[in-house]
């Protein structure tokens, strides 16, 4: 059923590169792949934290004295489009998606390798098409989501380019899902039942699932949005008879999607990281099945509580505001598992688990004000200022950028065979947690005090708490220097780390560190128990 | 390195292995065809929105012939069962048969696109008309770039299942299966289009 073939030797392997030149090429393994997600997101996080400390640079001050309005706009712009579509996503499905789904369901590689390597392939040229079109004309002004009439009425060429790229990566994610779908669910190893997976794979089902069904709206929407700019069209321009409205609901039938499909992986990796380090079984496992699969089937119909301001009917603010609400009981319930996987476990405070303990801290954070933007009456008070900013960033920096760097730490030795440094990992992680916070937290003041969002002007009577949170962002930019020395410094010569240093039960742990192309030397392993610690364990291989 | 590099290989050496392998590349596609359904799915979703909501400016025109359309559904409903008969004769390994009524069904399919274009040159609107107009081109255009696609898949599968080295055999279907549920599946798109945008 599994690939069982003899690992065929092709003729042409004397061509393929070897050593790191196999990142640069269009390889088919899939840990390849996955390293080249992560390396290629890291880049544009560092292009895109770079217009972060920019905005904040700018908002210093309550005149618009550091860039041009327009720049600021386009600045904005940028910094969303490149933080979501080419950090978040790629990273936290693709990197560790195809680092570790093979891993899990016991498969020498993903299901359409070639597939695979075009999907990510397609990301860099888009990035960079999107980085390049600031510098021709300048680049969309319309944020990241793109509202007509703006992003009508904006230079076109700019606005042209953001469309091409998104539709590359929105591409690119939807091949991703397809790959993903039919791994987890054809090249399952006999003998491993769907319910004995790691719950990262549930994870990434439900994530490709929302991929597939979502993300192609918005590629049609983005078509459409393109000839209104291009053909003269009027979809979703006023003056020509058009309806702005429809745009949004067809655009947050995908974004609200792409919310779960940022942060579901997430919870997957969380999943697979408290075990091992508080040596502990994860916590209700079917709950958590079945709650990551509400979260797919509520997160579908939920969309509409971006739009309270946009002459919403009653009916449908009821409807959205208690589905928004019912998003929460699931969400909570995965909060509570995770919290009684760490109750009473041997805990070891590294750097992999305070990232996970921040992630919980922060997340719960961004999800009560998730749950208070669901009421109209609240909603329709702060909608459109930094309080909803502060929500956003607590739930993709503080959830799940958290996690992307606990997950570095967790699998870096897995990946290189080499220990990441726990002092400079620790010390990355206070200032990352403080910087988040400072920088964030009292943006929810500022919202609620009515400083209007996307503007590069405000109130002069912002402008001391504005410092602060500058003064956050500046920490967060600087938290990336020790990350980055540390893994410079371990790849190099970092303590070796043995094949399984977590003593882990996962998969991923049974094979070689790096691990072998088509991933063990033998046969696949069968893992019943993925978190049978504290167990008698019958033989795992 | 991978399945898919030895994939001819494998057609030869491992028949077993061959049949799990085709499988799921047909799942794959068919995941492909529910993302691809989708899309359609936002398109009708908001011409029935602008339907609802946005009244048209006086005198435009927005009721359409019905002959031409409805000579297209019957191209296209015969299409898909002529391409049915064609992966019935592969099956039975009559390659030339299978060869024939791959040609018919692409011959249908360009009859049908002759006949969208002979009809978007006589209606009296254009792109930028009004809404209406926009989204009938929008629609009609995004499905009639899936029958285009289609067509050339059907020419080059027809042009594969010659006699003399072709690749496309009773032994490796595939390829055939997998341009028939794409065919299928832009026949059942358009029988929707046609009630959606003709009928309703």
């Amino acid at each position: 059923m599994t690939i069982s073939i003899d690992p065929q030797k092709t003729n042409n392997e004397s061509l393929q590169p070897k050593g790191w030149l196999r990142y640069l090429s269009f390889s088919l393994d899939h840990k390849v792949i996955g390293i080249q997600y992560l390396v290629c997101g890291f880049v544009f996080y560092l292009i895109g934290g770079t217009l972060a400390s920019a905005i904040r640079i700018e908002l210093a001050s309550p005149m618009s004295d550091f860039m041009p309005r327009d720049v600021y706009n386009q600045v904005l712009t940028l910094h969303g489009t490149i933080m979501i579509f080419l950090w978040i996503v790629p990273v936290v499905n693709g990197a560790f998606g195809n680092y570790l789904i093979p891993f899990y369901v016991g498969a020498r590689d993903m299901a359409f390798p070639r597939l695979n390597a075009v999907a990510f392939w397609l990301i860099p040229p888009s990035g960079l098409m999107l980085v390049a079109s600031y510098f021709v004309e300048g680049a969309a002004q319309a944020g990241w989501t793109a509202y007509p009439p703006l992003s009508i009425t904006t230079p076109q060429s700019g606005q042209i380019i953001w469309i091409l790229s998104v539709l590359l990566l929105g591409g690119s994610s939807i091949f991703g899902g397809i790959n993903f779908i039919a791994t987890i669910i054809k090249l399952r190893r006999p003998g491993l039942k769907l319910m004995q997976l790691p719950m990262y794979c549930w994870a990434m089902l439900g994530t490709s699932l929302l991929v597939v069904l979502s993300t192609p709206v918005l590629a049609g929407t983005l078509i459409l949005l393109s000839f209104d700019i291009i053909a003269n069209t009027g979809f979703f321009n006023p003056v020509l008879g058009g309806n702005v409205v429809v745009y949004q609901h067809l655009f947050w039938f995908y974004s609200h999607p792409a919310v779960y499909i940022m942060v579901l992986p997430a919870f997957g990796l969380v999943s697979e990281i408290l075990p091992v380090h508080a040596r502990k079984p994860l916590f209700g496992y079917t709950t958590m099945v079945f709650s990551i699969m509400g979260i797919v089937v509520l997160g579908l119909v939920v969309w509409a509580h971006h739009m309270f301001t946009s002459g919403t009917p009653p009916w449908m603010r009821l409807f959205f505001t208690i589905a928004t609400a019912f998003i929460a009981v699931p969400t909570g319930i995965k909060f509570f598992n995770w919290v009684a996987t760490l109750w009473g476990g041997k805990i070891s405070i590294n750097s992999a688990m305070l990232f996970s303990c921040g992630f919980i801290i922060n997340f719960v954070f961004g999800g009560i004000t998730g749950v208070a933007l669901a009421q109209v009456p609240f909603d329709i008070h702060v909608h459109d200022t930094y309080f909803v900013v502060a929500h956003f960033h607590y739930i993709v920096y503080g959830g799940t950028v958290f996690i992307i760097f606990s997950s570095i730490y967790h699998w870096f030795p897995k990946v290189t065979g080499k220990m990441l440094n726990e002092k400079l990992g620790i010390l990355h992680f206070i200032i990352t947690f403080i910087g988040f916070n400072l920088c964030f937290a009292p943006q929810h003041w500022l919202g609620l005090n009515g400083m209007p969002r996307r503007v590069a002007e405000y109130d002069p009577q912002f402008q001391f708490v504005n410092q602060i949170s500058s003064l956050g962002a500046l920490l967060m930019a600087v938290s990336t220097i020790p990350f980055l020395i540390n893994v410079f410094l371990s790849v190099r010569n970092g303590k070796d780390a043995g094949d399984n240093p977590w003593n882990a039960l996962t998969p991923e742990w049974l094979t070689s560190s790096p691990p072998p192309v088509e991933n063990w030397e033998g046969e696949a392993p069968l893992v019943e128990e993925p978190y049978g610690y504290g167990k008698e364990i019958s033989e795992q291989k | 390195m991978t399945t898919l590099d030895s994939s001819k290989e494998i057609q030869k050496n491992n028949s077993e292995v061959n049949e799990t392998h085709q499988d799921f590349r047909m799942f794959g596609l068919i995941t492909f065809l529910i993302a691809d359904g989708m899309t359609f799915a936002g398109f009708f979703a908001a011409y029935l929105t602008y339907k609802a909501v946005n009244p048209l400016p006086d005198g435009a025109i927005y009721e359409l012939e019905l002959p031409i359309p409805t000579l297209n559904t019957i191209l296209l409903l015969v299409s898909s069962a002529t391409f049915h008969k064609a992966g019935k004769a592969l099956l039975k390994d009559k390659n030339s048969d299978s060869q024939k009524w791959l040609f018919f069904t692409a011959f249908l399919g360009i009859i049908f696109l002759i006949c969208q274009l002979f009809e978007y040159f006589h209606l009296p609107f254009g792109l930028t008309d009004n809404l209406f107009a926009s989204t009938f081109y929008a629609l009609t255009g995004f499905h009639g770039l899936h029958v285009t696609l289609g067509t050339l898949m059907i020419l080059i599968i027809a042009w594969q299942s010659r006699i003399n080295g072709g690749r496309l055999t009773s032994q490796n279907m595939f390829p055939l299966e997998a341009v028939e549920l794409y065919w299928h599946f832009v026949d059942g798109i358009w029988v929707i289009l046609f009630i959606i945008l003709y009928l309703l």
